[in-house]
């Protein structure tokens, strides 16, 4: 009758990136380089925090799906959990991710999916996140000779893990090779004007295709998962 | 006066359709872009606008508060510039 | 001669600028960033409002350091805005102070020199999620029995900070209590953890207000000037009535064996604080005065290329105007 167990897979998925980038994000908190950026930085991490609950409250209980998973049965991209590293690799990942974000829930909330009512809020909140991103990455890239090497550094070192956006979730109904194919062309252009260099190595891993979707995913991410579950793994069954 | 180079802002929000911009606070941002945006996050995330103003602080022009009496008391033995000066007989209406 | 008449002017129109600055604050008139104001004065709200901005910020640690273990999303969520408000309160305060001349650089270079103080109680760990429960009741409520007063305070910019920030901090003390009363109603294991949270919290929090008022070095001038309206015993006492039925309402106990109510005076009596603690963990001999310090710093130099990557791109694209 209705269509919610067909895209059960994809809020999953699409949730636990929004969780597991909200939580990265939350890292930097006391941390940021400006007072004024500890403030963004919080905001974008509470926007996906939302989305998460919200996505993953469509499949089960949000607690119970964020704290009691394992590892292997996260379907988060690979991009998402990657540690902060500096601002620039911080701000790389957003950027990737937030353009990914917005070109997606921009055909999600004209659709009609159980998914269509958090896209077409969500789409406004990962608008901004994606104007952030660009406009860090303009600073950085076009800023001073240490900003631009970090910045460009960072590019690299994530491009490896963008290929894995665009494999198609089950029960979406999008056009995926359109949908890569707008992102070249949003973040190729917005490199170019932070005077960067487009990436040139291949945009997916040797042996992990589509990984995080499929479960697989990188060292990092195991110890992300023990801090953020632990204490609620400690007391079962307990209320907070 | 800068933080790292990032100069201040002065903060003007409009809270509602129809009310002017007031005065929120200040921040720093390195530009007027950023600007907007640090105010954005600071001063409008609890829903308290739907438009804002950034204006480098060093741009506003402040009357001193050494000239107050002659800037401000001349205006104060004015009372025929208010509606309650005039004696209008009972029972008048629409005036 | 003739300098002679220009010091007697002098003197007469300093005169006149005192007399002036003393009726408005009898007349409970705000002073605005341009009038004429002591030097003392102007010294003593930089002083003040710097080191409450230094509370706010480097009170994010301890609560922070939670974030990423939340127990729950609904509970990350309520952490991770309440982290964020300290930041935005710490930024409208450095305002406060920029508006006496003075910038957050320079008191953000006295606090990493150690020069300037904050908030004590910040140099204490957070070992449990219950320590976050308390700092919200606790540590937030003792604040804002500090920051309603000075809301009022003679200082316009300081006054206007401390009316956005005690709205905004109205959710940080309710927060607090109602993951504690969670805790306390939960298993025995959380209802232990609550009890050792508050049991930790409680005497740091009654130093927040400061030393007796005998011994407090500022006191006197602050409230003569309005800076400040009520004492630091006076404070602490109404802290202590306030607490003592909540904490009867948690199910949790206060950790003073002399707390009793006192018919005669209307209020609760307590025992006595231990002042040399509170004098130790001031000079640097707290458990985390260092690691507070360091992270701060830290942070700061870590972040000083993007700042200035920045500021570059704003020259290069012609829109500094510093």
């Amino acid at each position: 009758m209705t269509t919610a167990p067909t895209t059960h897979a994809a809020a999953l998925a699409l949730g636990d990136d929004a969780l597991v980038l909200s939580h990265r994000l939350g890292e930097w908190a006391g941390n940021a380089p400006v007072l004024e950026e500890e403030v963004a930085l919080a905001n974008i991490a509470l926007d996906l925090l939302g989305q998460a609950r919200v996505l993953l409250s469509l499949v089960g209980d949000e607690d119970e799906l964020a704290y009691l998973r394992e590892e292997r049965s996260f379907r988060n991209l690979q991009l998402v959990e990657q540690p902060n590293g500096d601002f620039a690799h911080t701000l790389a990942r957003q950027l990737y991710f937030s353009t990914y974000q917005r070109l997606l829930y921009r055909e999600l909330a004209t659709g009609d999916t159980p998914l269509t009512g958090l896209a077409a809020k969500a789409v406004k909140e990962v608008a901004y996140h994606q104007d952030h991103a660009e406009h860090w990455t303009l600073r950085l890239g076009d800023g001073t000779p240490e900003s631009h090497r970090r910045m460009q550094q960072a590019c690299e070192a994530l491009w490896r893990y963008t290929g894995e956006m665009f494999q198609p979730l089950d029960g979406l109904d999008i056009d995926w090779p359109q949908l890569e194919a707008d992102w070249l062309t949003s973040v190729t252009g917005v490199l170019e004007r932070a005077t960067l260099t487009v990436p040139e190595g291949p945009r997916t891993g040797a042996w992990a295709a589509g990984a995080g979707r499929q479960g697989l995913h990188t060292e990092p991410f195991g110890r992300m998962l023990a801090e953020m579950q632990h204490l609620h793994r400690s007391h079962p069954g307990a209320t907070w | 006066m800068t933080t790292d180079g990032w100069p201040l802002w002065e903060v003007f929000v409009r809270s509602r359709r129809g009310l002017s911009h007031t005065h929120a606070g200040s921040l720093h941002a390195p530009d007027a872009e950023m600007a907007l945006r640090n105010a954005r996050d600071l001063y409008t995330r609890r829903n308290e606008g739907v438009s804002i103003w950034v204006v480098p602080s060093t741009a506003i022009t402040a009357s001193s508060p050494d000239e107050k009496d002659p800037f401000f008391e001349p205006s104060a033995d004015k009372p025929y510039r208010h509606p309650t000066f005039y004696e209008i007989p009972e029972g008048v209406k629409h005036l | 001669m003739t300098a002679v008449t220009t010091d007697t002017q002098e003197a007469e129109a300093q005169a006149a600028h005192e007399a002036a600055f003393d009726a408005a604050v009898a007349a409970e008139e705000r002073i605005e960033p341009r009038d004429w104001m002591p030097d003392a004065y102007r010294a003593s709200l930089v002083r003040q409002i710097a080191q409450h901005a230094h509370s706010e910020i480097i009170g994010m640690q301890p609560e922070a350091n939670w974030i990423t273990r939340a127990p729950t999303l609904r509970r990350k969520a309520i952490l991770m805005a309440k982290v964020q408000d300290e930041a935005g309160h710490g930024l409208y305060l450095y305002s406060a102070a920029e508006t006496l001349g003075t910038s957050r650089d320079e008191l953000l270079d006295k606090l990493h020199a150690g020069r300037q103080k904050y908030s004590s109680i910040f140099n204490y760990p957070t070992l449990t999620w219950a320590d976050v429960g308390a700092i919200g009741w606790l540590v937030d409520g003792a604040a804002i029995t500090n920051q309603v007063p000075l809301c009022r305070c003679s200082y316009g910019p300081y006054a206007r900070a401390m009316v956005r920030i005690c709205k905004e901090e109205s959710f940080h003390q309710r927060q607090g209590y109602e993951s504690l009363l969670a805790l306390s109603k939960g298993t025995p294991e959380q209802h232990a953890m609550a009890q050792d949270a508050v049991d930790r919290w409680w005497w740091p929090s009654l130093m927040m207000f400061g030393p007796p008022d005998g011994e407090s070095a500022h006191s006197a001038q602050s409230m003569a000037w309005k800076i400040k309206r009520h004492s630091n015993d006076e404070l602490r006492q109404r802290f202590v009535d306030i607490c003592v039925p909540q904490a009867q309402a948690l199910g949790l106990t206060l950790p003073d064996p002399d707390l009793r109510w006192n018919e005669e005076r209307g209020h609760y009596d307590f025992g006595p604080i231990d002042w040399t603690e509170f004098w130790d963990v001031l000079k640097g001999n707290g458990p985390c005065n260092e690691q507070r310090l360091d992270r701060r710093r830290q942070a700061h130099e870590e972040g000083a290329w993007v700042r200035e990557a920045a500021a570059a791109y704003a020259a290069k694209h012609g829109e500094a105007r510093a």
